[in-house]
Order: structure tokens, then sequence, then C-alpha cells
């Protein structure tokens, strides 16, 4: 390599590879409520909703059909239409005769039916297809978070507002749930087993610690538990949990029964006691909790919000901020996998890791009286 | 269109990005004495996703980074452009870049057989540089309303459709064309505008086609990919697709807008760009190549044999994103028979998990190193098997048999033969990063196992596509900078492929080196023997190889070759074709070993700490 590398410096700022993951007890939480295709808009900006409120609403077009009427009938393409008896754009029925052919005095019956409710969409005279819709099918979209509805998108949707602590996951399966937060181990390190899950635990938002066992996420499912945020997750339970081991992480649409948003990682990891106190902190509150998970260049991690009126402390220009001495960071790779510490150099040049390879890196103070050299693509910046 | 702002013999800076799925890489080249090469490389995490939501800011920051190392402005003032020209001490002439990112170039391709007109839109559509979401064809064995669903459920950014020779079937086409129009695909990014369609498919119907879909979508009519079965012809589609990539998606994703902006010349998909650096390759020298991309969230394979070039693309084959569906694909087992010392399946489970939910996230232990150069030789090994499934003959035509292979039960359907490829070159963070040379040489090997006599070759920091586009307007540069700086000799590979016991001689070398010095070398059955012989030098070898084993000149017979160093040098390979591992763990473990001490493959010391 022929680089021209500026020797002996250390750069200022910083950013870090992994976006930071959130960890705020009060900010103010948007949340875009949109349809899938234009529909109808029930709100209107300053209304007040609920988790349930209906805020949208909109059909999309229901399953089409395509029904070989040649075939079936046993003619040429283009002699189908002799025997139609809907035209395009006409309703049908279940069971509806589309078209009959009676020949030889009736001895010979053929007939088209319709497999469902719906209408005729296109009859094709060169393959003598008929294409039939389905009724329409409703989609509803909710507030998925009570506050106060700021701005409308006609025919689109809404985004609704509200004052709530914002916690993102690392990795999370099942969709939008919510329920009322209990704190289920003693500390961050404990596993949460079945044993800490009781009948009263229906539709809450159970926090356990380091480890949810396969016991507990069975035992939470049977009693109709909302949601567990847990440390860590053994690679195998989820796999036997969800039935298919992840290929890529694009999570949310598991029928699980149960919401699963894992906090630190894989594998046995206490939960950061940022987060664990935090959530300690909004015990018995309502939340509303998300563990769809989409993992190209950070872009949907899973999310706990909890609603409260709490004041709201200054924001800060997220995206401007890098990383600089004395930013608080999270290690997320062996060998320190899980620390946590603040940032003391960041030097430009390159340097050897264990591993060989050269890389920029950083220093770390881990608080414990050692400073440890990390690649900067093995933290994330913590926000709070 | 490119544009450019100088004479190409009056440049002295250029630049040019890669905005990866996860990584944006600035590469930036320079002309001193009359020589193009690489000055430095800037990295920076891709903003192409929420909540940036703008690309140019990945590009910025990678920019920037080549600012902070070199000195040298070329960002403008305001941050909102490239100052082209280089005027005044700052700016580049020449601003180019490639792109992959939000999902590069989703597509989905039809045709009327599966193995017919489906597989030539596949393989036109994967040589444009595309990830093909699915590929439906009359014959692909599901339900029409099977495939109504899954047309609906997909989000393609573009449909490429074929079917039928010209004046060949009609109905059947239509009938595809039905089943799109009621499917009503959407487009992957944004809901205002059509979807683009090529119709590459029977000209015969094309007013049918026109009359079916010309509303609703935004078609595009190009000759027939197969207009008699006899003969492929991708090109007018591909290029089609190129253009409708630029004019549709690209402009629609985030960002790029005002990155075309910025660029002089045309953006390319990434693939495509790396396409070209590997054709390249096969230009200059002339030979087979066998070529790979393996990234984060995809594993891109190239074969350039006899002039005919096919690229495959597994999209769900990678080091990052993708990292545990190699897991899920090839299964946990296969990953850990290439680890020399004790990890359990949930350790290596969960570090392979918490690397996909991180993925930018880079190994500091040699242990994990390791695990990750484990996970590449199956991802390498998938690929190169899914490779094989797309460069096969045309089907559907007469092959005039002989007797012999009449009696060959299973007719080889791929043409892409190990003892036929003379080259073979990777490219990817991995295989660049890798902190010794000998570890992607060792790793591509045990992954493809090439056979006979193969010259290895990889990118040197990645750079492959950017120099590959780079080609496009400035073939000298492109090249100078390619020979210099990019393609980095790793060695030669020589393997003799036959069956032996462990100890039996299997061949003999005879070296002679470029000091005039004669080796030796004695080969026996399962070793594998390092002889160096550094970069851009040559030695003369003749090969002997016992009988039942072939280097290339057919078994038993010797061969007379100049062999290729490099930095890894030349590796003796006579571990067997296919290359089997012990199925018990120690002697196994101890084999793996022998192998990675015998190639000073990682540090010694290190190593012998894991065991």
């Amino acid at each position: 390599m022929n680089a021209t590398i500026v020797e002996d410096k250390t750069s200022t700022e910083a950013h870090a590879y992994t976006p930071g993951l959130k960890v705020k007890k009060t900010t103010t939480v948007d949340k875009t409520r949109r349809l899938p295709i234009l529909g109808e808009v029930f709100v209107k900006v300053g209304d007040i909703v609920e988790f349930n409120t209906v805020v949208a609403r909109t059909e999309i077009k229901g399953n089409p059909e395509i029904l070989k009427a040649a075939g079936v009938l046993g003619v040429e393409a283009e002699d189908v239409p002799r025997y139609l008896k809907k035209g395009v754009g006409d309703p049908i029925q279940e069971k509806e005769i589309i078209a009959s052919l009676s020949a030889l005095f009736g001895l010979i019956k053929k007939q088209l039916v319709a497999p469902f409710d719906g209408e005729i969409e296109a009859i094709s005279e060169v393959t003598g297809q008929i294409i039939v819709r389905g009724k329409p099918v409703p989609v509803d979209v909710n507030a998925y978070i009570p506050g106060k509805v700021v701005e409308v998108m006609p025919k689109e949707g809404a985004v609704i507002e509200t004052n709530a602590a914002f916690i993102q996951g690392i990795f999370g399966i099942g969709g939008e749930r919510h329920g009322r937060i209990r704190i289920a181990v003693g500390s961050p390190e404990e596993e949460l087993t079945a044993s800490h899950i009781g009948e009263e635990d229906r539709g809450a938002v159970l926090v356990g610690g380091s480890m949810v066992s396969m016991e507990a996420l069975r035992r939470a499912v049977d009693l109709g538990v909302s949601c567990i945020v847990v440390g860590g997750i053994r690679h195998t339970d989820l796999t036997s949990f969800i039935g298919e081991e992840i290929g890529v992480a694009i999570t949310g649409q598991e029928e699980v029964g149960i919401t699963v948003v894992v906090t630190e990682g894989f594998g046995r990891m206490t939960m950061s006691s940022t987060t664990f106190e935090l959530l300690r902190h909004f015990e018995g509150y309502q939340a509303s909790v998300n563990g769809a998970t989409q993992i190209r260049a950070g872009v949907l991690r899973p999310e706990i919000i909890i609603p409260h009126q709490e004041e709201t402390s200054e924001e800060v220009d997220e995206l401007s901020a890098g990383m600089l001495p004395g930013t608080q960071v999270r290690i997320i790779r062996q060998p320190y996998f899980g620390a946590i510490g603040k940032v003391v150099r960041l030097p430009v040049e390159l340097q050897q890791l264990e591993s060989e390879s050269y890389v920029r890196v950083l220093d770390v103070d881990l608080g414990t009286g050692k400073i440890v050299t990390i690649p900067r693509a093995n933290v994330e910046i913590i926000e709070e | 269109m490119a544009t450019l702002r100088k004479p190409t013999e009056e440049m002295a800076y250029i630049l040019a990005t890669d905005v990866g799925s996860t990584t944006t890489k600035a590469r930036f080249f320079h002309k001193k004495q009359g020589n193009w090469r690489f000055l430095v490389a800037g990295e920076a995490p891709t903003t192409v996703e929420a909540p940036y939501e703008d690309v140019t800011m990945g590009v910025r920051n990678a920019v920037r980074e080549v600012e902070e190392l070199t000195g040298h402005k070329i960002l403008s003032s305001d941050g909102e452009g490239i100052v082209v020209p280089y005027e005044g001490g700052m700016g580049v002439d020449l601003y180019c870049t490639t792109s992959s990112a939000g999902g590069g170039l989703q597509m989905m391709v039809t045709g009327l057989i599966k193995t017919m007109t489906a597989e030539s839109a596949n393989r036109a559509a994967l040589g444009a540089g595309a990830i093909v979401m699915d590929v439906i064809a009359r014959d692909d064995g599901r339900q029409t309303y099977e495939k109504i669903q899954r047309i609906r459920s997909l989000r393609p950014d573009m449909i490429l459709l074929a079917g039928g020779t010209d004046g060949g079937a009609s109905a059947h086409v239509v009938e595809i064309v039905e089943l799109i129009k009621a499917a009503e695909p959407k487009p992957r990014l944004g809901v205002a505008y059509k979807l683009p369609i090529v119709y590459a498919g029977n000209k015969s119907i094309r007013p049918k086609v026109r009359e079916l879909m010309g509303d609703e979508f935004a078609l595009d009519m190009v000759d027939n990919i197969r207009p008699v079965l006899e003969i492929e012809n991708t090109e007018p589609a591909r290029r089609a697709v190129h253009e409708l990539f630029m004019e549709h998606v690209m402009s629609h994703a985030p960002g790029y807008t005002k990155l075309m902006k910025w660029t002089d010349v045309d953006i390319m998909p990434t693939p495509a760009g790396e396409g070209m650096a590997m054709q390249l390759i096969a230009d200059t020298y002339k030979e087979n190549v066998l070529g790979v991309g393996l990234g984060g969230a995809t594993t891109n394979v190239y074969s350039v044999m006899d002039g005919r070039f096919v690229r495959s693309v597994s999209a769900n084959l990678g080091m990052s994103y993708s990292v545990t569906n190699v897991m899920k694909e090839a299964g946990i087992r296969n990953i850990i028979r290439w680890i020399p010392f004790q990890l359990d399946e949930e350790d290596v489970a969960s570090r392979l998990m918490n690397k996909m939910i991180r993925p930018t996230t880079i190994p500091q232990t040699l242990e994990d190193l390791i695990v990750e150069h484990s996970v590449a030789r199956e991802a390498l090994r998938l690929g190169l098997a899914h490779h094989r499934t797309i460069a096969t003959r045309l089907k559907g035509i007469q092959v005039e048999r002989d007797i012999a292979s009449m009696f060959d039960q299973a007719m080889e359907e791929t043409y892409v033969n190990m003892m036929d490829i003379d080259i073979i070159a990777g490219t990817g963070g991995l295989l660049s990063h890798a902190p010794r040379r000998v570890q992607s040489m060792f790793i591509l090997m045990d992954a493809w196992q090439p056979e006979g006599i193969t010259k290895m070759f990889q990118d040197s920091v990645f750079m492959m596509p950017h120099l590959g586009v780079l080609s496009t307007v400035y073939r000298d540069a492109a090249w100078s900078i390619f020979d210099k700086d990019c393609l980095v000799r790793l060695g030669t590979c020589i393997a003799p492929v036959g069956k032996a016991e462990p100890g039996e001689h299997v061949m003999t070398v005879n070296f002679e080196m470029p000091d005039g010095r004669t080796v030796e070398e004695v080969i026996y059955f399962g070793e594998i023997k390092r002889i160096p012989l550094a970069e851009r030098l040559d030695a003369k070898a003749v090969i002997t190889p016992v009988r039942g084993f072939d280097v290339g000149g057919g078994a038993g017979h010797e061969v007379e070759k100049t062999i290729m160093g490099g930095v890894a040098g030349v590796l003796l390979d006579a571990r067997g074709r296919p290359l089997r591992l012990p199925e018990e763990e120690a002697p196994r473990k101890e084999l793996l070993l022998k192998w990675f001490k015998g190639l000073d493959l990682y540090p010694e010391e290190s190593l012998e700490e894991l065991i």
C-alpha cells in the first residue's frame, strides 16, 4: 500500500460504526402510523388517542385467481366469451356459475363456477383465462402509543406524539403489543426462569435479567404475558421457540404469542444497568413494545416506549454527535463484550490487534483501573 | 452518461466510492510521474437507511477520512459536493461510484420454461448486477395462486419478462403476462412511480404485451433473450436493466438524486463493477477466471470461461448481515469442522448471531478471526455450488454425444470444472482484510478446491468495483492501478487430482528458481507445502504426478509450466480432491493444526494458546 498517513495525531471526533442504541428516560416520541396504500384517516390534529384507537383504515384489493375457462369448457380461447354469463366488472358470489356450456341436447354440460365472492376483473381471448378477484380486505392502523395527534397525512395516516421513556433493544421477535411493566428478577444479572412468572402476569411486559430460559418463554406464552424484555437469549432456545433458525434478521412477523426484546445480544448477557434501572423506575407503567428488527445499516431495532408525564429534558442533535474523549461506550465484541467505559483517546494511526489486523482504534477506560484498546468498529455509543 | 470535466490525459486525481450495504468505501488515486497509483482509503458507515436516509452523508464521511489522512481537500466548502476538477491544490478530476446500498438492485424474472427462457432471463439479470428474488416459470412446480401470492409479497425494483422464441409459443407467454398483471406487483422504493418491466420475449406478441401492461407499468421492449433456442442473447436485456436502474430505481433511493449530480459517470451496481474487474483480468491474461466478491450481505461468484461471462449472486450468503444464514444453510457442524480448537456449538452460534445483529464489528482476537475464516470457507463453498447451477450449458438444444458420453450416467450440467480454471480471484472485506495474505489463499483453496495449476489473486484493499466503473471511462488508469496496487498476486496452487492413502507419494516438482537454483519437492498424500516465490517473480516447474494423479496433462502425465510467484508463494496441495476432513474430532483438529502451522497461517504462539 502506498498510503500517505499523517503520523502521530489524535482525532478529536470519530463516528461509531454501530449506531448507538437509545436508552432515554424522557424524550418526545413521534410515531408515524401510515397505511400501506391510500385510505381514510379518522383522526385530526389535536385528538387524544389510546393504544388501540383506530387512526386510519383502507381496503387492500382481494387476492386474484386465474380461471382457465377455455380448458374447463373445452373450447378455443377466442370462443370463451360466447359462453360467459358475466362480464368484466360484474360481481360474483362463491359457487355462482360464471360460464356454462351445454351440448348434445344437454347430455354434455360444463360449468365454470366462482371460487369466492368478488368480481370479474379480466377476460382474455388470447389465453382463454378469466381473472377473478376476491373481496377487498380491510386493514386498520391503530395508534400503537397513547398520545396526541400532531400531524395528519391526508389519506395516509397520522403522527402521534407522546412524552415517554424510550429504550431500543438489539434484537427482537413478535410485533406491536402493550402491557404493564413488571420487574420479574432481582438484578440485571439474574436469569428469568419459569418460577418468576405467575398468573398475575397476564398481559404484562416482564423484565428479566441476563437471559430467559426456554421454560420461562413457554410459561409466559401459556399465561398470556404480553412481552419479555431480557439481556440475552440462547441461540438454540430462540430456534426451538420460533420453530426455525434465523437466517437474515428481518423479524416482527413471528406468531409465537409473545413479543421478546433482547437488549444486549446472544448468550448470557447481563442487561445494561442503565436499561434495567430505567425499566425499574417505570415499573407499573403501561408500555408499548415492538420486537420488529431489520438489520441493514441499523435501520430497525426493537423498542419499548413508556409514556409518562415527567418533564422532557433538552434534546441533543443525535445525528451530529460523534465519539469524543469522555463519550460513554459499550464494547460489543470479544474479548471485552458487554463492558462499558469512557473513551480516553482516539489515535488516528492504525494499530495492530491480537488478530494481527491493522485498524483504527480507541482507548477505553473501563472504570476498573484498566484502559483497553478496542477497534473503533467494536464499540457503540450509549445514548442517554 | 459520462461527462468528463477534463481530458483523461490531463487528469491528476481521481476519487471513486462504493456505497456498500454496510460501509461506504472511498478510494483516492493519483497520477505520479506518469503512473496512476492508489493513494489512500477512507471508510464510513453507509447512511441509506433511517434515521439518516441520505446516502451522501456516508460518502462525505468516507471522503472526509481521505482528507484527514492526506491533507488533500476534496469536499466543497459547504459539504454539498465534490470539487471537480482539481484546481489550486484541491478537488479531483473525476468522481465515480458504485452502489449496493439498500439492498442493491432487486429483480424478479420470468420465462416460459424454467430451464430455458427463464434460465436465460435469470443469467441476464444477474449479469446486470441484480439480486434475483424469484424466477417465475410456467413449469416451476407452483400453482398459479402460489405464484400470485409470491409476486404480491415481493417488492422488486424491476421485472425482466422473457418467454418464447421469436415466432414460437405465444399464448403461454401471454398467460404469464396476465399472471403478472393480476398480481399487481408494487415497486420497493416509493408507491408513486410505475414499476419498470423489461420485455425480452417472443417479438410477435409485443402488441399484446403493450396492450396488457402499457398503462400500469413502465414498459421497455428489447430483443428476445432467446430468439431461437440455440442462441442466448442477454446483452440487450442487460443494457435495458442498467438504464432503468439509473432512471427509475436509483432516482428513488434516499439521497441518490444528489449523488447522481456529484458523479461524472453513471452510478453502477457494485456487482457490475466487480464483474468488469473480473473480465479485465480474463482479458489481460487471456485465461479462464473464477472470481468471488465475498461481501457482508451477499456472495457474488463470477466465471469467465472461454470468453463467456456469467455472474451468480447468493443474496443471503455473507459475512455480516447474512452470516447466520450461512450457518443455517451450511449447518453449524460444517463451520466448526474448520476450527482446530475446542468451541462448542452454542458458543459459535452466539458469536455469529452477535455478529449478525452488530454487523460492522471486526474480530479483535485470533479465536474470533479463525471462526470468521471458517464461516468464509462455507459461504464460498455454497456460493460456488450456486454458481454452478447458473453457469450451465444452454438447455433445450440437441447436444451431440459420443458413445462414451452416452454411458456417462450424469452428464455434467455446469461447465465450471476446477481443472479448466486458470485463475482464481477474490475480493470483499474478509479476504481483503485477512491479516496474512496466505490466509485468504488457503481459505479460497479449502472452499473451492482448485485442481491442477491455478494462479491465485486477490483485491488488496477492496477496490475492484471502483476500478471496474473507472474502466468504463478511463481504462488505462484503471488497469495501471489494478495491476500495481489492487491485484495482489497471492501465488500459485498446484493440486494433483486423485486418491491415495495418507503418506503415499503423489508427485514430484522440480523448480528452476529465478536465481538459477533448482529445487526438488517430493510430495506425499495428505500434505500441503509452501514454497516461497516472491510476487512478480516466476519459476519454471516440471511437475510429475504418479500414476492415477492429474495436474492438468492427464493422469500420470508430466506438465512443464512457468509458475507465478506471490506474497503467499507456491502451495503444493496433495490433500486430494475432493478434500475430505477426518470425521473424528481429534484427528481432524490435529490435521488442521498441522496444515495451519506448516503454512504459517496464524501467529503460532497465539494459536498454541487456543489449543
